[in-house]
């Protein structure tokens, strides 16, 4: 990682996105001139792509990590790029005309969810507009001789699928290269982190909507423009599949947020404590590089470090603290594992909760999620929820004290760099 | 094989032989399957021994989606009906560790039975078996449908009787609305089918792969989702216990009372989704008692007012708690008001008879009868017979009767198993707490100031 990306100027740290959007609106606006001065080439293949389009979008949904997909508006106009005829008559709509049906349809489906309040993620579905044009300007000027090679749709397809699984996957890893840009942008992760994240996010969902996007264009072949909506239903039994598989990791983690308070609420923290830990701690796991996976696991164990006092007869008011003596604070973290190691599914959240208050100098050293939670937990006990600049550096002195002996070096390297970044380091 | 009563046993050969007959029958009849078929039959038979063998690879038992039910009635159309019936009959190879041998030769042969009589339907409703030329797709429609609408329940119906003779039915088990849900899905995933043989024509086995790789990735992902579920499950259930520890015999108090109301809601009828999300709120129900101060909780004798709207807050407080999670809305009415009172006495805001929301009145009577069986400090624990006696004397003053009845029948159906703490450790101090504010028979006493 390079200075640079670890500290972008200010004035640039929404670059890449505006650039995003504003390229989707030039091409939407651009399409769209284009088609009305050309006229609309087949209209009723048009009209059902759109529809399906519009459909897609309506039906979009969130995957884990905030990301907003449509898989089947996406495969839709996969499948309209990808049209060689509809019925034997050769397909002719140029790129730009896909490129205008796929905005038409995205506004369209996006715009109930407007009407209750619910705008979709302009970078998302810039994202989803821009890939989907890439695709349809290097295909297009290709489909005639595609179509002729397939004999007029009589012959051998090889040639023309193996062409259209070629850019299509190209496709995939341009989108994917464009949302792990995005993402390196907003949350302040390394690209070739996010890179990773993106890829394994995207890979199941992709490779269904590609398989869908080249059905739909070889449906069109055999059948009527009817039918788009059953070769549809594949991805739908996907569509849902998913949403459920989203919306229980959305659930989760709500949960463990809200039964981590349940420790503020019974005053033994102070209010705020575990999420603002758990903050620190994520943005502090991201500058040192670290994957989803396993900033999920860290996200957890900082929600809960404190849960074993309620294990505690006596709990210790204000919480395990730097303050507290060494063996109070251990047991808390030892009561604490056990309580998630009876989830009988966290084991490694455990162990990171268990090895919070270890040394980094210890015998054996700590995992870095736990060394993570021991400096942003004891920062967080010194500043608590004030923005007083002072109080930072006097932490942040006091914390750099014990480095190489109690706190990881490169951890305290990070969190000072994630505190001095934010506007207000602990703001709720 | 051995274990299997005569009965099931006469089915299993009848069965087989049944499809062993059709299928020699269909072979020595030399125009039934063309020479050029048998390429197609080969790489159908490959697909539907994939699809069957996914299941176990991913190991995932409830969603057992039978995505082989495509590539079988592909196989009607492309193949015709005996060509089906070989495909089906490849089930008894399918990849399934520690399946033994009589259920494998079972599986085939039902399969084959389905496959032949859906392409004989096929064939009878004047479906054509052939790779279907582009363009004459709608000339399909009306065929494949109804070798569809044979194929899957006569698969279902082979199956139940087979479950029933061997005595792992009952027939009062049988939940409808489940059913009807897997017939309706398994319906669908065989109407995929039909995309299968509509494409062969232009890409042959390339159709498969397009139309079945979405929904191997839907099996993931909802084999995936089914994972994280039983996690958050085990997750939740363990944070609530670590929330009531505190009090030494309140242990596992929030599991009974999710099971207990699960038991009611399931008894009046209520939708899966809805079962879920009261099992969550009989979970979650006491989670705002942290934010009551210990020393009210262990208080002997009588509590001052002040006190005692100290634990009168705490729905208020577990909602708070919970109130970022996203769960239906029933369910945190159902955490808010599970203190209410029929005749309008309770708390936190004294709502009467149909006022408090469904969910409450059944964590009520979930709540009171596990307090009521469990040991407390103070008493021994009740038996289910006297908890129940209680429960039907404040029913309608304190709880609903609809509820109390629905789980009086439910413990009689279904049983039920009282926590069970064993008493403390005699050389170890345990915390426990004066009073259970969950208990009927022994009111909290407030002291009457003034």
């Amino acid at each position: 990682m390079t200075q640079a990306t670890r500290r972008p100027p200010p004035a640039g740290r929404r670059s890449g996105r505006l650039l995003l959007v504003g390229a989707a609106g030039v091409l939407a606006v651009a399409g769209a001139a284009c088609t009305a001065a050309a006229g609309l080439a087949d209209a009723q293949a048009a009209v059902a792509f759109g529809a399906l389009v519009a459909a897609g979008e309506l039906a979009r949904l969130t995957m884990p990590g905030n990301r907003e997909v449509a898989p089947i508006g996406s495969a839709a106009a996969l499948g309209y790029t990808l049209l060689l005829d509809v019925g034997g008559t050769p397909a002719v709509h140029p790129a730009t005309q896909v490129v205008a049906v796929m905005a038409a349809g995205m506004t369209v489906g996006a715009l109930p969810h407007l009407a209750v309040g619910r705008p979709p993620r302009l970078d998302a579905i810039a994202r989803r507009l821009v890939a989907g044009a890439l695709l349809a300007f290097a295909y297009r000027p290709l489909a005639p001789a595609l179509f002729a090679g397939t004999g007029g749709g009589t012959g051998a397809w090889w040639a023309a699928l193996g062409v259209m699984a070629v850019l299509v996957t190209a496709m995939l890893a341009v989108d994917v290269v464009m949302a792990a840009a995005l993402r390196a942008e907003q949350v302040r992760t390394a690209f070739r982190v996010a890179v990773r994240d993106e890829l394994r996010m995207a890979a199941p969902l992709g490779a269904s909507v590609a398989a869908s996007g080249i059905l739909l264009a070889l449906a069109s072949h055999s059948m009527s423009l009817a039918a788009l909506a059953v070769f549809a239903a594949p991805l739908l039994v996907t569509q849902v599949a998913f949403r459920k598989y989203a919306g229980i990791r959305a659930t989760y983690l709500q949960t463990v947020r809200a039964l981590a308070r349940v420790t503020e609420v019974g005053g033994y923290v102070e209010s705020g404590h575990s999420r603002r830990v758990s903050r620190l701690s994520l943005a502090t796991g991201r500058e040192l590089g670290m994957a989803e996976p396993e900033l999920l696991e860290l996200e957890y164990a900082a929600l809960m470090h404190d849960i074993g006092q309620l294990s505690l007869r006596d709990p210790i008011p204000g919480g395990a603290t730097v303050l507290t003596e060494p063996e109070q604070a251990r047991r808390i973290a030892e009561l604490g594992a056990e309580i998630i190691s009876k989830t009988g599914v966290l084991d490694r959240v455990a162990d990171i909760v268990r090895r919070q208050t270890d040394a980094y100098a210890g015998p054996e050293t700590p995992p870095l999620a736990a060394r993570i939670i021991k400096a942003a937990n004891a920062y967080d006990d010194l500043v608590g929820g004030s923005s007083d600049r002072d109080r930072a550096a006097a932490a942040l002195d006091r914390l750099r004290r014990g480095a190489g002996q109690e706190y990881d070096p490169a951890v305290l390297g990070a969190l000072t760099l994630v505190i001095e970044r934010a506007p207000s380091p602990a703001r709720r | 094989m051995r274990d299997l009563p005569w009965p099931a046993k006469i089915y299993l050969v009848a069965v087989v032989g049944a499809a062993a007959i059709l299928i020699a029958r269909g072979l020595a009849m030399p125009d039934r399957v063309g020479a050029h078929d048998w390429a197609t039959l080969l790489v159908l038979a490959l697909l539907f021994l994939v699809c069957e063998s996914v299941p176990t690879l991913l190991n995932v038992e409830q969603a057992a989606m039978s995505v082989s039910f495509s590539a079988a009635l592909a196989a009607v159309v492309l193949v015709g009906d005996v060509g089906a019936a070989l495909v089906g009959a490849t089930a008894v190879l399918s990849v399934r560790p520690g399946l033994p041998p009589h259920k494998r030769l079972f599986n085939g042969a039902q399969f084959a039975i389905c496959g032949y009589v859906a392409g004989w339907v096929f064939h009878r409703l004047g479906g054509r078996q052939s790779v279907p030329d582009v363009g004459r797709f709608t000339d399909l429609l009306g065929p494949f449908m109804g070798a569809a609408a044979v194929f899957v329940p006569l698969n279902l119906v082979l199956f139940a009787l087979m479950l029933w003779l061997a005595g792992r039915l009952r027939a009062e088990q049988v939940p409808l609305r489940g059913l009807v849900q897997f017939f309706v899905s398994y319906l669908g995933y065989a109407t995929f089918g039909l995309l299968i043989a509509g494409l062969w024509a232009t890409v042959q086995s390339i159709s498969a792969v397009l139309v079945l790789l979405p929904l191997f990735i839907a099996r993931w992902a909802f084999g995936q989702y089914l994972a994280q579920q039983r996690s958050y499950d085990a997750t939740i259930a363990a944070l609530c216990q670590a929330v009531e520890t505190k009090d030494y015999y309140t242990r596992g108090h929030c599991t009974r009372v999710s099971s207990a109301s699960t038991m009611i809601a399931q008894e009046i009828g209520m939708g899966p989704e809805r079962m879920r999300a009261i099992g969550y709120a009989g979970m979650l129900h006491d989670v705002g008692k942290l934010g009551v101060p210990t020393k009210v909780l262990q208080k002997e004798g009588r509590l001052t007012e002040e006190e005692y709207a100290a634990i009168q807050l705490h729905p208020m407080r577990g909602l708070e708690i919970v109130r970022g999670i996203d769960f239906l809305d029933e369910a945190f009415a159902g955490i808010m008001h599970h203190h209410e009172r029929q005749d309008g006495r309770g708390y936190p805001m004294g709502l009467a008879g149909a006022e408090i929301p469904e969910f409450a009145r059944i964590i009520a009577v979930a709540d009171a009868f596990d307090s009521m069986t469990s040991d407390r400090s103070y008493r021994k624990a009740k038996s289910i017979e006297e908890a129940v006696a209680e429960l039907r004397k404040n029913s309608g003053s304190q709880f609903d009767p609809v509820m109390v009845t629905a789980f009086v029948r439910a413990v009689g159906r279904h049983g039920w198993h009282p926590g069970k703490v064993p008493a403390p450790p005699a050389d170890e101090m345990v915390e426990t707490m004066a009073k259970d504010h969950d208990d009927p028979t022994t009111p909290i006493e407030v002291v009457a100031e003034r």
